[in-house]
């Protein structure tokens, strides 16, 4: 029963009003009462019998030769095993899209958390005074710590030139528009790395041998990106390998792509040692060694009329990629083509460029390459108002995309879209107007000044492209006899509500209560492969393949006669014990089919990159303590419109917590870099927003059903972080009148601009 | 940093039983909790003491059970988040986190809950900023907190039967 999406959504909407309607409810977290009784097993509550525990010795220095590994003297060294880049049985790499990172540096390092030598012992402490005992003898090799200098090429680190990945986008012909401009604004803006910071760190456990193969347990986002990278690190084939995702505390892209990393050495140890194998990272391991978010630069050139019509836009967008690819160049791509956020200029160009630097690699992160790039924007397009003499909304509003226009890259808007309408809404729900004018008048009497400021944007939901025809995802439902309804796919919880948002899903298109469906914990020997549970597709695009597979279980059910339309759920139950009595299973598995209206052109970056997007403003309002440039966010609206929202709970916490992050990035979260590696790598000095920290969130849906997704949904976990440090950057700018270009903004960095505005 | 040669015995009463064991003296009690007790419901999150996720109550006190050496426990009354529900009937805040969202991912739960009980027990009716103070040393990546400040509140006006 593959790919009946489309016959089975006619279906669906000649099915009368069911009994039971699941969607947009707030039904309560399917694992949620594990949760709060700390009966939920993480990683690191689980052992095997035998149990043995492994550690990484890594690099010290960003670049060299490995010239010698010693072990000192003083530890049974016969006691433990240990591994080394030729103990590996395949390949020594991390497959990903290229294959250029190590599972273990050999010869050379290229950043100074960089694994060589991996230790197991049933002892954690005596394990950890060996890891002390390993010397790892290495001749320094010149290396690059800015995107300016990798730019320049004065030093080549990777490849012929640094450069993991160039685009450019063209529309319409940029170089011809200036002339009928009134004015040119230029601006350079910076973003820092930022660390994930789930408060469960990276964490894996392997049993394997060359009968049986390998197995991991652990914490993971990617069940079969793991799978992928194991295949390739062993050499084996597919069946002899397997990955299961345990309980997982955060993972926000975090634990995308380095779970492939903790996986293979894990197993490299079990492999060696012939037992299991836990390998957990303590937090000062976790932040200094895993993926963070690039850092980035942007310049902006924008052509703009008298009357505020944005003629012509140039962008100039790099990432800093860190040592290896890994996923920096679809970081670099969701980037570049929400560069130009949702307005409608007739000439731009985007040129960006990721480039490799010797630190760890930079990597997912929630928003993956946006919220930098939407930062820039939002920032200058106030900056952009200011020399036009229009306010802030009153340029945005002249130049918003609108259903018919084309975007940046080409796509031309189809679905329903009203920036406006969101943007009246959010000025409204923030008294922005009245606040602007209060604060203006009472900031002259007072040192702690008063801003608001906000920002538009939108963010596009599933992978890029097309990435979702590559990927091809699969989801399945299945009956049991006794009416229970099994959802099998590869897609992950890990907080954001995927057991509940696919309990709903299912639930509502067969007409049941959601405690009739049970979700399948993912394991790539049961589940089929969803994809990766990242870029806010597992709603929208797995979401629906699930849809479609419950509404093909209940097309049969009702082909066979045994239910009528109208069943309870006893009759249901009743039904599936008949069908599969008399005809064996009932499950049916669904196959991804892109739609044929998509059109994607890779070689010159141009058509519809995704299917649909989140359209979004939001509304900071701070206060700016001009004696100390602390900054603090007293209130914050958050007005998006997301198709049919599946949960309000679930949805709106997604968001709130999304904004939190956001206000991190904006204000707070400042990886301190010396030589390639992160020297704050502690809570106690790398500084998260706490429970004193945020304001009130307040969260507001707009409701557009989106026509191909499951009951009208689009996807929402990463829109948050795109939009929040803008609107933070400019309520600072309103507030004190600093120029704000850099994030996160320390005290330290406003308190110069302050002197600059006061000088 | 090879450990000390000698165990000492310690007894403490953990959620109402009484537990003995010898361990070395400076190890962790979250270690003892989660490694000797099989008491896993109580996280490591930074072991430093900042993100709260080990948080316990001993003799009455909210604390980060990475920065209390064992030997600190000996008869000592300790409570973690095993010891919260009565039987298969959850406590007021337990109940409120799961109607009111204010678990995601769940690592940080545990510990919350144990914040938010021991903020409730000294002070049963706080305003919004006592919440936020009670839970200022439980760091949450997932909620931005409003929903926990949500759930807090829900567990001091627990809904009467009929409303």
């Amino acid at each position: 029963m593959r790919g009946e999406a489309d016959s089975l959504a006619a279906i669906r909407r000649q099915t009368p009003t069911m009994a039971t309607h699941q969607i947009g409810k707030p039904v309560q977290r399917k694992e949620g009462r594990e949760k709060v009784t700390g009966s939920a097993r993480y990683v690191d509550d689980i052992s095997f019998p035998g149990m043995i525990f492994g550690v990484t010795v890594r690099s010290s220095v960003a670049r060299g030769k490995i010239l010698s590994i010693q072990f000192e003297a003083g530890i049974p060294w016969d006691e433990f095993a240990i591994v080394t880049a030729k103990d590996i049985p395949g390949k020594n790499c991390v497959a990903l899209l290229i294959e250029d990172q190590p599972c273990l540096a050999d010869q050379v390092v290229n950043h100074p958390e960089e694994a060589v030598v991996l230790l197991a012992h049933p002892d954690k402490y005596l394990l950890e005074e060996a890891r002390r005992a390993v010397r790892i003898e290495i001749e320094p090799m010149p290396a690059v710590h800015t995107m300016a200098v990798s730019l320049s090429k004065e030093q080549v680190i990777w490849g012929d030139d640094n450069i993991f990945k160039a685009y450019q986008i063209e529309k319409g012909d940029v170089d011809s528009a200036w002339n009928a401009a009134d004015f040119i604004v230029e601006g350079e803006y910076e973003t820092g790395a930022q660390e994930q910071l789930y408060i469960e760190p990276q964490g894996m456990i392997a049993k394997a041998n060359p009968a049986e193969g390998v197995t991991v347990w652990g914490s993971l986002q990617c069940p079969y990106y793991v799978h992928k990278a194991l295949l390739r690190l062993f050499g084996l084939p597919k069946e002899l390998v397997r990955v299961v995702q345990t309980e997982t505390g955060g993972g926000f892209g975090g634990k995308e792509e380095y779970p492939s990393m903790i996986a293979g050495h894990a197993a490299l140890l079990a492999w060696k040692s012939g037992k299991t194998v836990k390998m957990i990272y303590d937090r000062a391991e976790d932040m200094a060694a895993t993926t963070k978010r690039h850092p980035s630069r942007t310049r902006h050139r924008t052509g703009v009329r008298r009357d505020g019509k944005l003629l012509a836009m140039e962008i100039d967008f790099a990432l800093d990629g860190g040592a290896y690819e890994t996923l920096s160049p679809v970081v670099l791509s969701r980037g570049t083509i929400h560069a130009a956020g949702p307005y409608a200029c007739p000439n731009v160009r985007i040129r960006s460029r990721a480039v490799a630097t010797n630190s760890p690699p930079h990597g997912a992160f929630r928003g993956f390459g946006a919220p930098q790039s939407v930062f820039a924007l939002e920032r200058h397009l106030d900056r952009v108002a200011s020399a036009v003499g229009l306010s802030p909304e009153e340029l945005r509003r002249r130049n918003f995309i609108h259903e018919g226009q084309t975007l940046s890259f080409g796509q031309v808007v189809q679905e329903k879209v009203d920036m406006n309408k969101l943007l009246d809404r959010a000025l409204e729900l923030s008294a922005y107007h009245e606040k602007q004018s209060r604060f203006q008048q009472e900031n002259a009497h007072s040192v702690i000044k008063k801003g608001i400021g906000f920002a538009a944007f939108l963010h596009g939901a599933g992978f890029t492209g097309s990435g979702e025809e590559y990927l091809a995802s699969e989801a399945m439902v299945e009956a049991t006899r006794d009416g229970k309804i099994r959802v099998c796919a590869g897609s992950t919880e890990m907080g954001q509500g995927t057991n509940t948002v696919f309990a709903q899903i299912a639930a509502d298109a067969l007409g049941l209560d959601c405690e009739r469906i049970e979700i399948m914990q993912p394991d790539t020997a049961l589940v089929p492969n969803s994809g990766p549970t990242v870029a806010s597709r597992t709603t929208m695009i797995v979401g629906k393949l699930v849809e479609s597979a419950a509404l093909a279980i209940k097309k049969s059910l009702m082909e066979s006669g045994f239910v009528k339309e109208g069943y309870s759920g006893g009759e249901f139950a009743e039904a599936c014990r008949q069908y599969i009595d008399t005809s064996g299973e009932l499950r049916s598995l669904v196959k991804y089919q892109h739609p044929k209206d998509l059109h994607w052109d890779d070689g010159n970056y141009h058509g519809d990159a995704y299917g649909a997007y989140a359209w979004a403003v939001y509304v900071a309002e701070v206060s700016v303590d001009v004696r100390t440039a602390e900054i603090r966010v007293d209130d914050f609206v958050a007005v998006q419109e997301v198709g049919k929202v599946i949960n309000p709970v679930l949805a709106a916490g997604q968001i709130e917590g999304g904004v939190a992050q956001g206000i991190g990035f904006a204000l707070y979260e400042n990886v301190v870099w010396q030589e390639g590696h992160m020297v704050n790598g502690q809570m106690t000095n790398y500084i998260m927003p706490t429970s004193m920290d945020v304001p009130p969130i307040r969260v507001f849906f707009e409701e557009i059903p989106y026509s191909r997704g499951p009951a009208g949904a689009k996807g929402i976990g990463e829109l948050p972080l795109d939009g929040t440090a803008p609107a933070i950057a400019n309520a600072v700018a309103n507030a004190t009148g600093a120029d704000i270009r850099e994030l996160p903004i320390t005290p330290e960095k406003l308190i110069e601009k302050l002197d600059t505005v006061h000088a | 940093m090879r450990e000390p040669a000698r165990k000492i015995r310690v007894q403490c009463e953990i959620n109402g039983q009484v537990l003995r064991l010898e361990a070395y003296p400076m190890v962790r009690l979250l270690d003892v909790l989660r490694q000797q007790a099989g008491l896993t419901g109580t996280k490591e999150g930074c072991g430093e003491g900042e993100c709260g996720a080990c948080s316990i109550e001993m003799d009455g006190a909210l604390v980060n059970s990475c920065l209390v050496p064992v030997l600190q426990a000996d008869g000592a009354a300790i409570r973690t988040i095993e010891g919260i529900a009565n039987g298969a009937e959850l406590s007021a805040v337990q109940k409120a986190f799961l109607e009111h969202g204010g678990a995601q991912c769940g690592i940080c739960t545990p510990g919350m809950i144990l914040a938010a009980k021991n903020l409730l027990t000294r002070n049963p009716q706080p305003s919004e900023s006592e919440i936020r103070e009670g839970l200022a040393g439980n760091l949450c990546r997932c909620t931005g907190y409003t929903k926990i400040f949500e759930s807090v509140v829900a567990a001091c006006h627990p809904a009467r039967p009929g409303e």
